[in-house]
């Protein structure tokens, strides 16, 4: 039997206090993990809105959506590696913005490809072949990028000075404050987007009855195609903030993450865009402070290298007790 | 049974299967092992042939009943549980060797309880969400086992478990070969057999719940689970059943598995290999018993022949590309061509049937 | 046969969906052996009273009672085994599984062989089965499907589909046959047969529950008929009176309404 050396990143490299029984209830380490937790649940929002966006205009889990995360990251990757070889003369932080860029727009057109070919042709098959297909495609991404940037992990240059800034007893690194205003910024471009413009009229329409809107002269192939697209420049972003804020990246780096968002996005209430970033901010908070505190409060038996599984358990829970999330579900109608 | 019409290629394909491992013998016991291998996963195949073929259950995560049955095997036959628990020794001075008879059939039950205990959330989701929570719990499954070193080492984690026994039969071990009227007969030929007899086994349970009330009463919750219950079905208790039912047979692979290699590590029981699985039955021909086990051999065996080929390609990718990632490329395409282009499957019942 | 008068009671039964109150205290009772039908405008709640009696949807209060005995419609399949089978509206037979084996199904409840049986194919197994198919096919020839057991079930034609689905219901051997709109899209050629066919039930003693659009159709096949509007009950006796009914009536004109 082959076995495969497949390694998941945890979150508990970001993770700075997993300190002693001591200081379980102390509030600096609450503050921390209350810093780290929103740091990791704005990734996951931004991962858990292409989800979610998705989900609520054709119904579909876009299971390779994590992958475009690890996409994001690796071109990003890529881009900055070149140019420090062929352009030392660039600084790093213009290698990285050129990789960001780089990534947003293979991410797009890859994410856009994905949909017309492997989605499209779906679009009224029964509902369990396209799921499929989104895991067929999932780990056509994964052995890809397994097969050209080579299963090892690669460390990622951040631009931005590692060197912490103290914060209400906490410390927080000028990447995590990045991470927070980028969250931020693309959060009300999107909300920009959504509700002052043409698209975000059809996006929305479309999302509440398909053929309603396309009577009214929408094209749902363009609107989904157009979801996609938003979806893969929010994840791909998200690859590479992640991949400055952890060191590294990694062709599986993106599978967890993705179905954590996912997870996200349930938890919120799938189709429902706040409620994907509530998610969103909810898991990160609940990984962060859960992990932070499993092991003093089991004794030891269970230590923060379970926290992986915390995203499952709610996923669990939420659709044991509260199916339609935390802000309700937005589904798209069908006939 | 009445398959067994003694059609003249039942004869013959019974003359092949007999002789097929001496045949392969000669040219390396490593094609044997081939087909030891694919045996366990047509094995895999059927038993989750019972939850998505039968029943319509998308389950991503039933490599978790594999591991399980593998980790009893290993615990109750290997040194593991004595080197953690020293005062296990006085009682087991030998060692803990519990012979393969008294595991299976636990490994087979402790799988299907497992199986009812993971599948009971999964009773109200629509067909997506089950997939997911499914997978999830393969997961859980996972990470459990690979972190079951501390506080007590159970699992010994990330290192797994060596030494395991090879199954005896009758004061033979299955890892020494015999010679027997001339011909020799090596360990793997021998394991041959005793998993083609287990399969031919598990074809005839499989065949026999199709054709029977259950069968057909699963096939209605796959077609239309509301209506079924309108005829009256208890849909909760039957998914329960088939959750149960096809874990068994995960668990009894897993068993095997573990037996067969002597070493378990959780890097076999990941994500990767639920997807393969599934893969196997979806493309073979979901519902369909030939196609299934035909899904199961061209995955577990083409990647293998193409070893073959791999060589030259993975020279000129200069070592990128080896078996086990072109078994991965091959199982992805396959999902997605085969839902693109045949998502029926490759041999499915009669005209329609397949993955509905 | 039974000796019972009433096959269905229900009292009082009300349901109400965020802010509409789709059923407002509707009280019948079907006679055994008779054909009941239910009709109303569009909108009156038929389908949500039959969705209700039959456990698809909870109800947020009433009596029920089948053959004089209560029982509490909140999962489908008990109230199938306490003796209501019902069809749907827009057909929902098992397509990829055949003619003989969807009637098969039907008869699920009133057997019980299990795994047990199945996996070692014991005496009792081997009688249930063939006894199965006995009576699958006697089912099959009373709809007048026959010849089309082994065909699969998606490539009948529109009208055999209907039939296929009553006796699949009746499989089940229910004290009440319940139709929701049965005559939907069928042409007159087909309403005639299908109107034949639930004469011939209820004329073997099976009691039947009839959701129609056609006025006209239930007019002529029911013994009894009440009209629900907006949740209310407003008339209930034989198609005669209820046909004239002013209330009747200014129900269907009223909101502009008169079905074919």
């Amino acid at each position: 039997m082959h076995k495969l050396n497949i390694k998941n990143p945890t979150n508990n490299e970001t993770n700075p206090t997993t300190l002693g029984i001591g200081s379980i209830f102390n509030m600096d380490t609450l503050v921390q993990q209350i810093i780290n937790g929103l740091v990791l649940g704005s990734l996951y929002a931004l991962v858990a809105l292409g989800y979610t966006m998705v989900y609520g205009i054709i119904n579909l889990i876009n299971f390779a959506h994590g992958e475009v995360l690890m996409v994001g990251a690796m071109v990003c990757w890529s881009v900055m590696t070149f140019l420090a070889r062929e352009f030392p003369q660039l600084s790093v932080g213009w290698a990285f913005t050129l990789g960001l860029l780089t990534a947003c727009l293979v991410s797009v057109l890859l994410n856009v490809a994905i949909e017309k070919l492997a989605y499209r042709p779906l679009r009224n098959a029964p509902k369990l072949a396209p799921l499929i297909t989104a895991i067929g495609v999932s780990t056509l991404l994964q052995t890809l990028a397994m097969i050209i940037f080579e299963p090892n992990y690669k460390s990622f240059v951040n631009p931005l000075p590692s060197d912490p800034l103290a914060f209400w007893g906490a410390v927080i690194t000028p990447t995590q404050v990045m991470i927070l205003i980028t969250t931020v910024v693309l959060l009300l471009l999107l909300v920009v987007v959504i509700h002052a413009t043409r698209l975000g009229r059809a996006m929305r329409a479309t999302s509440e009855n398909e053929q309603i809107a396309a009577l009214m002269g929408v094209k749902p192939d363009r609107v989904i195609s157009a979801t996609f697209a938003i979806g893969a420049i929010l994840a791909s972003v998200a690859g590479v903030m992640w991949a400055a804020n952890f060191g590294t990246v990694h062709h599986s780096m993106g599978f967890l993450p993705g179905l954590k968002a996912f997870t996200a996005a349930v938890l919120g209430g799938i189709g429902n865009l706040p409620g994907a970033v509530l998610g969103g901010l909810c898991l990160g908070l609940i990984e962060s402070i859960g992990s932070g505190y499993l092991g003093p409060l089991s004794g030891g038996v269970l230590g923060s290298q379970y926290s992986d599984i915390f995203a499952f358990l709610v996923l669990i829970g939420i659709l044991t007790l509260r199916p339609s999330g935390l802000l309700g579900e937005r589904l798209a109608q069908r006939a | 049974m009445k398959i067994f019409k003694l059609h003249p290629w039942v004869l013959v394909s019974a003359l092949v299967l007999l002789v097929l491992p001496l045949v392969l013998q000669p040219f390396g016991n490593a094609w044997v092992r081939i087909v030891d291998v694919a045996l366990i996963y047509v094995l895999l195949a059927l038993g989750l042939n019972i939850v998505v073929g039968f029943a319509g259950l998308l389950d991503l995560g039933y490599v978790a009943f594999f591991a399980i049955g593998a980790y009893l095997y290993a615990l109750l036959a290997s040194p593991q549980l004595l080197e953690s628990w020293g005062w296990l020794q006085d009682h087991y001075p030998l060692g803990l060797h519990t012979p393969w008879w008294v595991v299976l059939p636990l490994s087979a039950i402790l799988a299907g309880i497992f199986g009812v205990l993971l599948g009971a959330p999964t009773l109200k989701l629509r067909g997506d969400y089950l997939a997911i929570v499914t997978l999830g719990f393969g997961e859980i499954i996972r990470v459990f086992m690979n972190n079951l070193d501390q506080p007590f080492n159970i699992t010994n984690g990330p290192k797994g478990i060596g030494g395991i026994d090879p199954i005896q039969i009758a004061g033979h071990p299955l890892s020494k070969k015999i010679t027997w009227i001339g011909i020799e007969f090596n360990s793997v030929t021998l394991y041959y057999y005793l998993f083609l007899i287990t399969v031919l086994l598990a074809v005839v349970i499989c065949y026999r719940l199709q054709n029977s009330r259950i069968g057909r009463a699963w096939m209605a919750i796959r077609e239309d689970e509301v209506a079924a219950q309108a005829m009256g079905l208890n849909t909760r208790n039957l998914k329960l059943l088939a959750f149960a039912l096809g874990a068994t047979f995960g668990g009894v692979a897993g068993a095997f598995f573990a037996a067969f290699q002597r070493f378990i590590s959780p890097e076999s029981f990941g994500l990767m290999e639920s997807v393969m699985v599934v893969a196997m039955v979806v493309l073979g021909g979901a519902g369909h018993i030939p196609g299934v086990i035909l899904g199961a051999l061209l995955l577990s065996i083409v990647p293998e022949a193409l070893r073959y080929v791999a060589t030259p390609l993975q020279e000129l990718s200069s070592g990128r590309i080896d078996a086990s990632i072109l078994r991965q490329l091959l199982i992805a395409l396959t999902m997605v061509l085969a839902m693109l282009c045949r998502p029926q499957g490759l041999w499915p019942k009669n005209k329609s049937g397949g993955l509905r | 046969m039974n000796s019972h008068g009433t096959v269905l009671r229900v009292s009082g039964v009300n349901k109400r969906f965020g802010g509409l109150q789709a059923l407002s205290d509707v009280s019948l009772t079907i006679k055994t052996g008779e054909i009941y039908g239910l009709i109303g405008p569009n909108g009156a709640g038929k389908t949500t009273f039959f969705n209700v009696i039959t456990g698809l949807y909870p109800a947020d209060g009433g009596q029920f009672e089948l053959m004089d005995r209560s029982y509490e419609p909140r999962h489908i399949h008990k109230v199938v085994q306490s003796g209501i089978a019902r069809t749907f509206q827009n057909i929902r037979l098992f397509k990829n599984m055949s003619v003989l084996e969807n009637v098969m199904v039907g008869e699920h409840i009133q057997t019980h062989v299990g795994v047990w049986g199945a996996l070692f194919k014991t005496k009792a197994f081997r009688d249930e089965e063939s006894l199965i198919v006995q009576k699958a096919r006697a089912f099959l020839a009373y709809v007048g499907l026959e010849q089309f057991g082994a065909e699969m079930a998606s490539s009948l034609s529109y009208g055999d589909q209907r039939r296929l689905e009553i006796a699949r219901a009746l499989a089940t051997q229910p004290q009440l046959l319940a139709l929701d709109e049965p005559a939907a899209g069928m042409n007159a050629t087909e309403k005639l047969q299908l109107q034949a066919l639930i004469q011939k039930i209820r004329d073997s003693g099976q009691s039947v529950l009839l959701i129609e659009h056609d006025v006209r159709m239930v007019m002529g096949l029911c013994d009894r008929v009440s009209v629900l509007d907006e949740g209310h009950l407003i008339c209930e006796g034989v198609p005669q009176e209820v046909q004239n009914d002013p209330r009747v009536i200014e129900a269907y004109l009223g909101h502009g309404e008169t079905s074919q």
